[in-house]
């Protein structure tokens, strides 16, 4: 294999959300990042805490006792809203990276053609329907389900 | 980057799209059950989180099946995504390596507990009367 080049990654982890004047994919970028180290971190304690169910109802419903109140309540919310962001905007990114929402590569003739157009209208589409199903989420949690 | 590069990226993707039907339906089950009810999810009333429910859910053999896959893929997915953020930061090679090995060992090792841990559960369920 050819010797690659490292070259340093200078805007480090500060970078993730100050990386200059972008649009705001930008911001949903660093969105995505911090939604998926989230929900990495939720499903690596989730493994563990539902395995419980395997011992019983006694050790269920002791390991259900021990992840109560409202703390956790709060936090199982913003694990939901989360998984909706990071969903939505996963779909959004699997289509552009395929280049599904980029269209094919053309001759650059004027008036020049730019795929913002068309992803711009889908991220703002995604983006409502994540409001919509945060808020129903909310609603189903914090109203009609009483834990 | 390399062809096994290129492969894992596309399984990165493609595990993304499987998460998101399994786990779709993981939230339907435990985050609407009030506002969209389904009998098949939560067959015991409302809050998923019921003994009830969980037994319910568990002698369901597509409920088991599900979460197996959704802790493989959920897994792998997580993972390989914590791994290009790290790799991003430019580690020294041999931290790259020892990053790669913990993480695949951690990985597997979940992945070993909790599809034992999905089939165990069904076990239970079945064993208890109701
Ligand atoms: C619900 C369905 C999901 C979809 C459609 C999805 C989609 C994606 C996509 C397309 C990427 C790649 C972004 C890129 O390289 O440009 C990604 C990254 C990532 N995902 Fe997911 N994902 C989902 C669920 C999850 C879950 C459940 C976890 C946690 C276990 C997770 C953790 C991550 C992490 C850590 C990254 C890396 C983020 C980064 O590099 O900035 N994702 N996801
Ligand atoms: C925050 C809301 C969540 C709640 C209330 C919840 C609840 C539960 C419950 C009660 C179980 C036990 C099985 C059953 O009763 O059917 C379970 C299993 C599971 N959940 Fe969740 N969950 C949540 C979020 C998530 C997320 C975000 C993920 C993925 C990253 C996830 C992945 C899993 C997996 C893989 C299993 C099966 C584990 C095994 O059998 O080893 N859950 N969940």
């Amino acid at each position: 294999m050819p010797e690659v080049k490292r070259y340093p990654n200078r805007l480090g982890i500060k970078g993730w959300l100050v990386g200059g004047k972008w649009g705001p994919e930008r911001y949903l970028y660093f969105l995505h990042r911090v939604t998926g180290l989230g929900l990495l971190l939720y499903l690596l304690m989730h493994i563990v805490v539902v395995s419980s169910r395997a011992f019983g109802q006694e050790q269920w419903e002791w390991a259900m006792g021990r992840v109560s109140g409202p703390v956790f309540l709060v936090g199982e919310f913003l694990v939901f809203v989360a998984f909706v962001f990071h969903a939505l905007n996963g779909v959004r990114l699997v289509l552009v990276e395929l280049g599904i929402l980029t269209g094919k590569a053309e001759d650059p003739v004027f008036p020049y053609r730019s795929s913002v157009n068309v992803q711009r209208p889908f991220m703002i589409v995604m983006m409502i329907l994540a409001a919509i199903l945060i808020v129903l989420g909310g609603y189903d949690f914090f109203v009609l389900v009483a834990h | 980057m390399s062809m096994k590069d290129t492969k894992l990226w596309t399984w990165h993707m493609a595990s993304g799209v499987i998460i998101l039907v399994l786990l779709g339906i993981h939230m339907l089950a435990m985050h609407m059950s009030g506002v969209m009810p389904l009998e098949r999810l939560n067959p015991a009333g409302d809050n998923p989180l019921d003994w009830a429910n969980v037994v319910a859910r568990g002698r369901e053999v597509s409920q088991v099946a599900g979460y197996i896959f959704l802790v493989g893929f959920g897994l792998f997915h997580g993972l390989y995504g914590l791994k290009n953020i790290l790799f991003e930061l430019n580690p020294a090679p041999g931290l790259k390596k020892l990053i790669s090995v913990v993480l695949l060992l951690l990985g597997l090792g979940l992945f070993v507990f909790g599809a034992w841990s999905a089939v165990a559960a069904r076990t239970m369920a079945l064993s208890v009367s109701g």
